[in-house]
């Protein structure tokens, strides 16, 4: 990706009308934002009290989050369950209304734009789903639900819709003959082959994929995830990869953001974010993953191991400042009082941002940090924060289990 | 075994026969479109103190195997064969009391989905006493205490007060502690944990794997952990068995397996998954097709119509003659040793040393 800085960077929230100008020069083509969102808020209130319903309160499923997406380009979203990596995907393709903040889509704002001005744009954003199952009318033939975009549309292609959908299922990797079967004539991967094809009827420019491999079978993921890329490349479709694993998500995406409790922690170029993380909780998701290959030895130093305790507050009443503060090893004061902005850190690439008051070291290798008091206990470590930080490659590896 | 036991000091080792041992083992279930073979002529070994880590995808028969084990299997439709020994007693063809004497006791399970495996009608404290109940003859006050300790254990922050909380007031991690809690309640010797970290977020996940290592070494249990992910059996299993169509196609110390492949099935699993490191510009090596249906499993290797390499074997062996898995270390494969170990070095991964 080198070095355009509109690739996909997101300024922090507070300054992103002030200094919009400042680094964010015109890039070549490719480099021209096809999506910019500033300041992207969803709160869903929560009801209650008798007799009289009133509002309680509201889940902040998305409370200020920036992004841009360029023309061709694949945008990674990674956070576990409840993080608002999925709202964000369901407001960008506008099917949620934004609570606050801002959708430019090809420069034009659809933020709160109505169903008949969105009608033309909704044809260039097309969504993905996670459920091949839930997702396919069982009533219908793959023919209508590959076709619909274009009965909706009133789209009438130069040799019929029929022959187009007929080259779109071949597109996908099916077979033409598949026009009058019905969903459950197929298999899961097949299945979100045509949710892929049904995407593609309309010749989007950017696609909104939600966890499109994660209900698929191993083998059968890697065919899925190499059609896509394969549509990205040659069709120059502009992809927001929503995902929770991360090898896939590096996989797929040139850039990659990670999201915690409805904001954007960190952003940043694939190698910069994967090899050389600001974030302590990017550090923990890393270390989190299972490994094939974790096996260590002499050549391969081992990745760090960080161990969180506890789960993810709640959305309702997220921590005040940052938001990781209530598992981070390395919070203080300053991190409850006030809330890290999204920026560049000392010691980081030009486009990589990072929310932290104080970013750990760039590197995945090393250290142990054991939160959880059941296994500190379990292993005997001392007291919860055992990584004695920086330069942590040469720390006693007491707590790893021989192997 | 006796049915009470007192908590068993840490991992009394047993180095001579091993202490589940399942032979043969086939399971055919009838249903209306005909007879499926779940699983097919499948052996493995555990001792204590051991996981073993059965590997593959959804049907290739891994959870039916280890259901069977437990004997939660419907009698009226189900066919077994074989024999399942778990400390030398048989388990095929055992009766129902015997079974419910050692399920929950000798032998627990900790199931996939951890909301649909705990009740909400009933606190976690007393799911979790109940097996203790049933197996100790405890008092309810005994059990209640038990239930905190356990909690405790699995590291539920303030159990004293969580005990009494219904499922619903638990978050995913805390549930699938919860379910631990209640499988190691009689300190089993046997623990089987299907898919026990499927449905949760990753930072959970190495949390709950790294507890059931550590329980595992206090307690001394055998485990048996059911996973389609190669990355969970590389942090905690000893051994491992990859099975497919109802087979096992390829077993042997964990490390060994993920290290040098022989099995063409476990090389297409290790190839299509991305990592953390590697190249981002090749694509991903899928295996083509989709995984047999049992009722009608293809004739000799069960992989032969997916795999790539059925043309570097002379005749129509694949096609027609069903491969022999080795005892020990091997792969039931009719490619010779030599051209398996010249894939494996040409297809090195960087970073699988």
């Amino acid at each position: 990706m080198g070095n355009e800085p509109t690739t996909g960077a997101a300024l922090p929230a507070d300054s992103a009308a002030a200094d919009a100008d400042a680094p964010l020069g015109g890039g070549g083509s490719p480099g021209e934002p096809l999506l910019e969102v500033r300041g992207l808020v969803k709160h869903f209130p929560i009801h209650g009290g008798f007799p009289i319903r009133r509002r309680m309160g509201a889940v902040r499923a998305v409370d200020g989050v920036d992004l841009s997406i360029a023309a061709g380009t694949s945008f990674g979203l990674v956070g576990e369950s409840g993080c608002g990596k999925s709202t964000t995907g369901r407001l960008v393709t506008r099917l949620l209304e934004p609570t606050g903040g801002s959708i430019h889509y090809r420069g034009t704002d659809i933020t709160h734009a109505s169903r008949r001005e969105l009608a033309p744009i909704r044809s260039q954003i097309q969504m993905i789903f996670q459920d091949p199952y839930s997702s396919l009318n069982p009533r219908q033939t793959v023919g209508t639900i590959v076709g619909g975009p274009m009965e909706i549309n009133g789209i009438n292609p130069p040799g019929g819709r029929e022959r187009r959908v007929r080259e779109l299922l071949e597109t996908v990797g099916l077979s033409p003959e598949h026009y009058n079967r019905f969903p459950h004539e197929f298999s899961g991967g097949q299945r979100q082959r045509i949710g892929v094809a049904r995407a593609l009827a309309l010749d989007p420019r950017l696609i909104v994929a939600d966890e499109p491999v994660s209900a698929l079978d191993v083998s059968i993921q890697a065919q899925v995830v190499n059609l896509l890329q394969r549509l990205q490349r040659e069709l120059g479709i502009a992809f927001l990869f929503i995902a929770h694993d991360l090898a896939v998500v590096r996989h797929f995406s040139q850039r990659v953001a990670v999201m915690y409790l409805g904001k954007i922690v960190e952003v940043a170029d694939r190698d910069a974010l994967y090899r050389r993380p600001r974030h302590p909780y990017t550090h923990a998701l890393l270390s989190a993953v299972p490994q094939a290959d974790a096996l260590a030895d002499a050549e391969h130093p081992r990745r760090e191991r960080i161990r969180l305790a506890g789960d993810v507050p709640s959305p309702i009443d997220p921590p005040s400042g940052c938001r990781f503060r209530t598992r981070c090893w390395k919070a203080e004061e300053l991190c409850a009082r006030q809330e890290p902005p999204l920026v560049v850190r000392d010691g980081s690439d030009p486009n990589h941002l990072t929310a932290c008051h104080f970013p750990e070291p760039p590197t995945t290798l090393g250290r142990d940090v054991i939160l959880d008091p059941a296994l500190a206990a379990a292993e005997g470590v001392t007291g919860p924060g055992t990584g004695p930080g920086p330069g942590a490659e040469a720390a006693p590896d007491a707590t790893r289990k021989a192997r | 075994m006796t049915t009470s036991r007192p908590p068993t000091s840490p991992a009394e080792t047993d180095p001579g026969d091993p202490f589940l041992s399942v032979r043969d083992l086939g399971v055919r279930f009838s249903t209306e479109d005909g007879v499926v073979r779940a699983v097919d002529g499948l052996s493995f070994e555990l001792r204590r103190g051991q996981t073993l880590g059965i590997v593959g995808e959804s049907g290739s028969g891994k959870s039916v195997t280890m259901l069977t084990v437990l004997g939660l299997h419907e009698p009226r439709t189900t066919e077994v064969t074989g024999q399942i020994r778990l400390d030398g007693q048989e388990l095929v063809g055992a009766g129902e009391r015997t079974l419910q004497r050692l399920r929950g006791n000798t032998m627990a399970m900790i199931f996939q989905d951890p909301l649909t495996s705990l009740s909400p009608y009933h606190t976690v404290g007393r799911q979790i006493a109940e097996p203790y109940i049933k197996h100790t003859g405890a008092s309810r006050r005994q059990a209640r205490a038990r239930a905190i300790e356990m909690l405790d254990k699995v590291g539920i922050p303030r159990a004293g007060t969580r005990v009494d909380d219904y499922p619903h007031q638990f978050s995913g991690g805390m549930r699938q502690r919860a379910v631990i809690a209640m499988a190691l309640v009689c300190n089993p010797d046997l623990l089987i944990a299907d898919e026990p970290t499927t449905a949760l977020d990753v930072t959970v996940q190495a949390q709950i794997l790294d507890l059931l290592a550590d329980l595992q070494q206090e307690f001394g249990s055998a485990i048996v952990l059911i996973t389609h992910d190669l990355g969970v059996v590389a942090d905690v299993a000893d051994d491992l068995l990859v099975m497919y169509a109802g087979r096992a196609v390829e077993r042997g110390p964990a490390a060994e397996v993920l290290r040098s492949p022989q099995h063409p099935y476990t090389w297409g699993l290790l190839e299509s998954v991305p990592r953390l490191t590697g190249d981002v510009d090749q694509p991903l090596a899928p295996i083509p097709g989709a995984p047999p249906s049992l009722l009608d499993p293809p004739p000799g290797c069960p992989f032969h119509p997916r795999c790539a390499h059925r043309q570097r074997v002379p005749g129509d062996a694949c096609a027609t003659e069903r491969p022999e898995l080795p005892v020990g270390r091997g792969a039931a494969c009719h490619l010779s040793l030599e051209q398996r170990r010249t894939h494996v070095i040409e297809h090195r991964q960087p970073g699988l040393g």
